[in-house]
C-alpha cells in the first residue's frame, strides 16, 4: 500500500497512503510555527510561576510576584480613596446649607453626586435625570418640588425615601382615592377646576366648591401645593402623572403612589450628600430661605412636564 | 407482518404516553413539547400502517436519484437540505436579533422578545446549521476515506431525524420560555438526554464504519471527526447533569451551583467551540479542500502533531471565559496560559489548509469554491489568533462584556464555519444529485463577495463597538468618578448596531442566492452564462507602449 512518490509542483516526498485520491507531503514543520509554538510554550511556563497557578491540595501557588486579583483590586481602590479623602473630609465636615459657600467644594460634591447618580439614579430617574412620566418617576430637572427643593430637603428624601416602608423616618403620605365619593358629574368638574389652575380649562363654579371642600387642604386653596405634606402643585405645567383629563381624572380616582428606596445604609452619609448638591443643581434647587413657604411658582410650559 | 405489529405498538405507547403527558402536566410548554413528540407518533402509525410513505413523497420534492447507489448517500443529501434549511432560518434570527439590538421596539412580547430569539438564533447557526453540516459531511467523507459503506444505515437514518426533531424541540422550547439558562446548553433535561441517545448512536455508526474500513489507514480528517464526536458526547452529558423538579414538567435544577456551575458551563462552551467548531470543520476542511484543489495534503507531520496539540490544549482554556470573577485566581491563570499555547496548534489547520494549495494557487483566481475556502482558512486564522490575544487577562479587561467578543465569534464563525460549510455544500450537491456542475458558478462568486463584504461590516463594526464600550466603561474623570453611565454607552454604540444589522442582512442575502443555486441545481437546470475565470481579451487594447511621449528625463 505504501507508495512514495516526489510531488511535481512541490518536490516534496508522499507519505505513500492514499484516500479516494487524497495524499499526503511529508512537509517537516515549518520551523516558524515549532519556534513560535515552543515560545508560546515557554512564556506560559514563565507565567505560570509568576502568577497564582498550580492547584494544591488546600489552596494554589501564590505566584512569585504575590499578585492577586483581590489584591490588585484593594490597591486600586485605596489609591482612589486616599485620593479623595481630603474633599470627603472637607464635604463631611461641612453643613449640607453652607456647602455653596464654597465653590470649589460644591463642584466637587456636585461631580461625585454626578457618579453616584449614574450608578444608582438613571434607572428611575433617566441619565439626564428628566424622569419618566409615564411609570411617575420625577423630572428632577425643574422646580417644582414635592417634598423641598432646598438642599436639606433633597437630603432628607434622599436618606429615607418616599413610602420607604423600611425606613422609619422615610416621607410618606397617601392621597384618598374618590372613587365613590364623587359621583361622575363631579369628578368631571373637579377636573376641569384642577386643569384651569393652570389655565388648561375654563374654570368652573361647582369644581372649585368642591375643590376648596376636599383638595384644599392639602393642595392649598390655589392649587399651590405644599410640600410639607408632599402635595404636588397644581398650578402649574408640571404633571407627575400627565396633564391631560384623562390622567387627572384617574389619579383623582385611584391615586397611585410613588415609592423611592431610603439610601441610608446602602450609601455613605457623604455621598448622599453629594447626590443632594447634584440634584440640587440640576436647575430647580432653592434656597433655605426662612421664607421658603411655597408661592406659586410661576408657570414654565416650556420645562418639561413632569413634578419633581 | 409481526415486526409491524410490533413497531406499531411501539409507536402507539409512545402517543400515549405523550398524550397522558399533555393531560397531567400543569407546564403549557411542555404540553407542547409532548404535543410535537405525539404528532411524530401519529405520522410513524401513519407511515407504518397505510401505504402512503412520507420519505418517499419527501425525496421526490427533492429530486433525490432514486435507487441504491455505492456509497449511503439517502442521509447525507436530507444533511445538505437540512443544513441549508436551517442556516437561512438561523441568518434570518439573527439579522432580526440585530434588529432588535439597534431598535428596541421590533422586541415582540413575549414569544419574539432578543431574550428568547437570541438561544433560537444561535442554536440555530451552531446546533442546526452547523451540526446538520457536520453529521452530513461526516457520513460522506468516512465512508469514502474508508472505502466502505455506513455500518448501521437504519441507525444513520435515525441520528439525522433524531438530530432534526431535537432542534425542533430546542427552538419551540426557547419561543415558549423553556431554557436552563446555559448558554449554548439552554434545552431542557428531557431534550438533552434526547440528545444524548441520538449523539450516542451518531458516535456508533462513526465507530463502526471506522472499524469496517478497507484502507490501513485512518485519514486525518476522521481523527478530527472523532475528537469532535466523542468529546461533545463528555461535555453534552457532563455540563447537563441535573435534576427535574417534576417528570411532567420542563424545569431543572443544575447538578452544579455557584462557580463550580459557572466553571462547568465555560469548559463546555468553550470546547463546544473547540470541538463543535474547529475540530468538526477542520475535519470538513481536511477532505474537501486537497479534493477541490486536486492537491496533496501539506504535511503529514503538522497534521498529527497540531491534532494532539490541539485536543490537548484546548479541553483546558474555558476559564478565560471567567477573567476577573469569582473564579479563582489560579484557575484563570491556567485558562489564560493554556489558550495562549493554543495559538500556534490552531494555526497548524490553517497552515495545512492553505499551503495544500501549493502548485494550484491558481485556482484563486478560477474556482469560486476554492475562493471560498481559503477565505475560510483565513478568517479561521485570523480568529484563531484573536482568541488567545482576548484570553490574556490584559486585554480581556477591556474586552470582557463587550461587543468585541460577538465580533470574534462572529468573524469565526460567518468567516470560517460558514465560509466552509458554503463551499462544502456547493462541491457536495453535485456529486449527491449526479449533476455534471452546478447549476451557476456566477453566483458562487455573488455569493462569496456578499458574505465576504457582510462579514467585514460586522467584524469591524463590532470592533468600533467592543472597544468603544470597554474605554467608556471604565473612563474616570480626573476627580476619580465614573464619566459614563451605562445608558450612555448603549446609547454611543447605536451606529454600530444599524452597521452591524447590514453586515449580517448581505451575508444573509448571499446564503439565500445560494439556496436558489443549490434549488436549480438540484431541479437540474444549467445557467447559461460566461465560464468563470475566462477575462475577454482585447487584443486592440493590448498593446506594449513602444514610444513614450515626452519621455525626456531630467538630467
Amino acid at each position: 500500500m505504501v507508495n512514495r512518490r516526489i510531488d511535481e509542483p512541490t518536490g516534496t516526498e508522499t507519505v505513500g497512503h492514499e484516500w479516494d485520491g487524497i495524499e499526503e507531503l511529508n512537509t517537516p514543520l515549518p520551523r516558524w510555527w515549532l519556534y513560535t509554538f515552543y515560545a508560546c510554550i515557554v512564556f506560559s511556563a514563565v507565567y505560570v510561576v509568576l502568577y497564582p497557578a498550580w492547584p494544591l491540595i488546600d489552596k494554589a501557588t501564590a505566584g512569585t510576584l504575590g499578585w492577586s486579583s483581590r489584591g490588585d483590586l484593594a490597591k486600586e481602590m485605596s489609591a482612589a480613596n486616599m485620593a479623595r479623602q481630603g474633599v470627603f473630609q472637607q464635604i463631611a465636615a461641612t453643613d449640607i446649607e453652607k456647602l455653596p459657600g464654597s465653590p470649589d467644594l460644591m463642584q466637587a460634591a456636585i461631580s461625585g453626586g454626578a457618579a453616584a447618580f449614574k450608578v444608582n439614579c438613571v434607572q428611575c430617574h433617566g441619565a439626564g435625570a428628566a424622569g419618566y412620566q409615564e411609570f411617575g418617576y420625577p423630572n428632577l430637572n425643574d422646580d417644582d418640588w414635592i417634598w423641598g427643593g432646598t438642599l436639606t430637603d433633597i437630603e432628607y428624601t434622599l436618606q429615607h425615601g418616599i413610602r420607604w416602608d423600611a425606613a422609619e423616618q422615610t416621607r410618606v403620605n397617601y392621597m384618598p382615592a374618590f372613587e365613590g365619593v364623587f359621583d361622575k358629574a363631579q369628578v368631571s368638574a373637579v377636573t376641569g377646576h384642577v386643569l384651569s389652575l393652570s389655565g388648561k380649562a375654563q374654570p368652573n363654579p361647582a369644581g372649585a366648591q368642591l375643590f376648596s371642600e376636599n383638595c384644599a387642604a392639602c393642595h392649598g386653596p390655589a392649587g399651590g401645593g405644599s410640600p410639607e405634606l408632599g402635595a404636588p402643585a397644581l398650578n402649574d405645567a408640571i404633571w407627575l402623572y400627565g396633564g391631560t383629563a384623562a390622567a387627572v381624572t384617574k389619579q383623582i380616582l385611584a391615586p397611585r403612589h410613588g415609592v423611592m428606596p431610603a439610601w441610608s445604609g446602602r450609601l455613605d452619609p457623604v455621598t448622599i450628600k453629594m447626590l443632594a448638591a447634584y440634584v440640587h443643581s440640576r436647575g430647580g434647587g432653592q434656597k433655605a430661605a426662612p421664607a421658603q413657604i411655597e408661592t406659586d411658582v410661576a408657570q414654565t410650559p416650556d420645562k418639561a412636564k413632569t413634578d419633581g | 407482518m409481526e415486526a409491524v405489529v410490533k413497531r406499531l405498538g411501539v409507536w402507539a405507547l409512545v402517543l400515549l404516553a405523550a398524550i397522558a403527558a399533555i393531560a397531567l402536566t400543569p407546564d403549557s410548554g411542555f404540553a407542547v413539547h409532548m404535543g410535537i413528540v405525539a404528532l411524530v407518533a401519529v405520522i410513524l402509525i401513519v407511515a407504518t400502517v397505510t401505504r402512503y410513505d412520507p420519505m418517499a413523497r419527501a425525496q421526490g420534492i427533492f429530486k433525490m436519484p432514486p435507487g441504491p447507489s455505492r456509497y449511503d448517500d439517502d442521509v447525507i443529501r436530507w444533511g445538505v437540505i437540512a443544513t441549508m434549511f436551517w442556516g437561512l432560518a438561523g441568518l434570518l434570527v439573527g439579522v432580526v436579533i440585530a434588529g432588535q439590538l439597534a431598535f428596541p421596539w421590533l422586541n415582540l412580547e413575549p414569544y419574539l422578545n432578543f431574550g428568547r430569539l437570541r438561544p433560537l438564533h444561535t442554536s440555530a447557526v451552531i446546533f442546526a446549521f452547523g451540526g446538520n453540516a457536520l453529521i452530513a459531511t461526516s457520513f460522506y467523507v468516512v465512508q469514502r476515506t474508508c472505502r466502505t459503506t455506513l455500518a448501521f444505515p437504519q441507525m444513520a437514518r435515525f441520528v439525522f431525524w433524531g438530530y432534526q426533531l431535537f432542534i425542533v424541540l430546542a427552538a419551540t422550547g426557547y419561543l415558549l420560555g423553556i431554557t436552563q439558562s446555559k448558554e449554548y446548553a439552554e434545552p431542557e433535561w428531557y431534550v438533552d438526554l434526547w440528545l444524548t441517545v441520538v449523539w450516542l448512536c451518531y458516535l456508533a455508526v462513526f465507530v463502526g464504519t471506522l472499524v469496517r474500513r478497507h484502507e490501513p489507514h485512518i485519514y486525518v480528517a476522521n481523527w478530527f471527526y472523532l475528537a469532535f464526536i466523542v468529546t461533545i458526547a463528555m461535555l453534552h452529558v457532563v455540563n447537563n447533569l441535573a435534576i427535574p423538579v417534576s417528570f411532567l414538567g420542563s424545569k431543572s435544577y443544575s447538578a452544579f451551583a455557584g462557580v463550580q456551575d459557572a466553571l462547568t458551563q465555560w469548559w463546555y462552551g468553550h470546547n463546544a467551540v473547540g470541538f463543535f467548531l474547529t475540530a468538526g470543520f477542520l475535519a470538513m476542511m481536511y477532505y474537501f479542500v486537497p479534493k477541490q484543489a486536486g492537491r496533496p495534503v501539506y504535511s503529514y507531520r503538522l497534521s498529527i502533531i497540531h491534532f494532539w496539540s490541539l485536543i490537548f490544549l484546548y479541553i483546558w482554556a474555558g476559564p478565560h471565559h471567567l477573567h476577573y470573577t469569582a473564579l479563582p485566581d489560579w484557575a484563570q491563570t491556567l485558562g489564560m496560559v493554556f489558550s495562549v499555547m493554543l495559538w500556534m496548534p490552531s494555526w497548524g489547520g490553517m497552515i495545512n489548509g492553505l499551503m495544500t494549495l501549493n502548485g494550484a494557487w491558481d485556482k484563486v483566481r478560477t474556482d469560486p469554491i476554492i475562493r471560498m475556502m481559503v477565505m475560510a482558512l483565513a478568517f479561521y486564522g485570523m480568529s484563531t489568533f484573536e482568541g488567545p490575544m482576548l484570553s490574556i487577562k490584559a486585554v480581556n479587561s477591556l474586552s470582557h462584556y463587550t461587543d468585541w467578543t460577538i465580533g470574534h465569534v462572529h468573524s469565526g464563525a460567518l468567516g470560517w464555519n460558514g465560509m466552509i460549510t458554503f463551499a462544502c455544500v456547493y462541491y457536495l450537491v453535485p456529486r449527491l444529485w449526479q449533476k455534471d456542475r452546478l447549476y451557476s458558478l456566477r453566483m458562487i462568486n455573488w455569493h462569496f463577495w456578499l458574505a465576504t463584504l457582510g462579514i467585514v461590516f460586522y467584524a469591524s463594526s463590532m470592533w468600533v463597538a467592543g472597544i468603544t464600550q470597554g474605554l467608556m466603561w471604565r473612563e474616570y474623570g480626573a476627580d476619580g468618578y465614573l464619566v459614563n453611565s451605562f445608558v450612555d454607552t448603549v446609547a454611543a454604540l447605536h451606529p454600530m448596531y444599524v452597521l452591524r444589522m447590514v453586515g449580517g442582512l448581505m451575508y444573509l442575502s448571499g446564503a439565500i442566492i445560494m439556496a436558489y443555486n443549490i434549488w436549480m441545481t438540484i431541479a437540474g437546470h444549467l445557467r447559461v452564462e460566461a465560464p468563470m475565470g475566462d477575462t475577454a481579451h482585447d487584443a486592440a487594447a493590448d498593446r506594449p507602449i513602444v514610444s513614450p511621449p515626452h519621455a525626456q528625463p531630467a538630467e
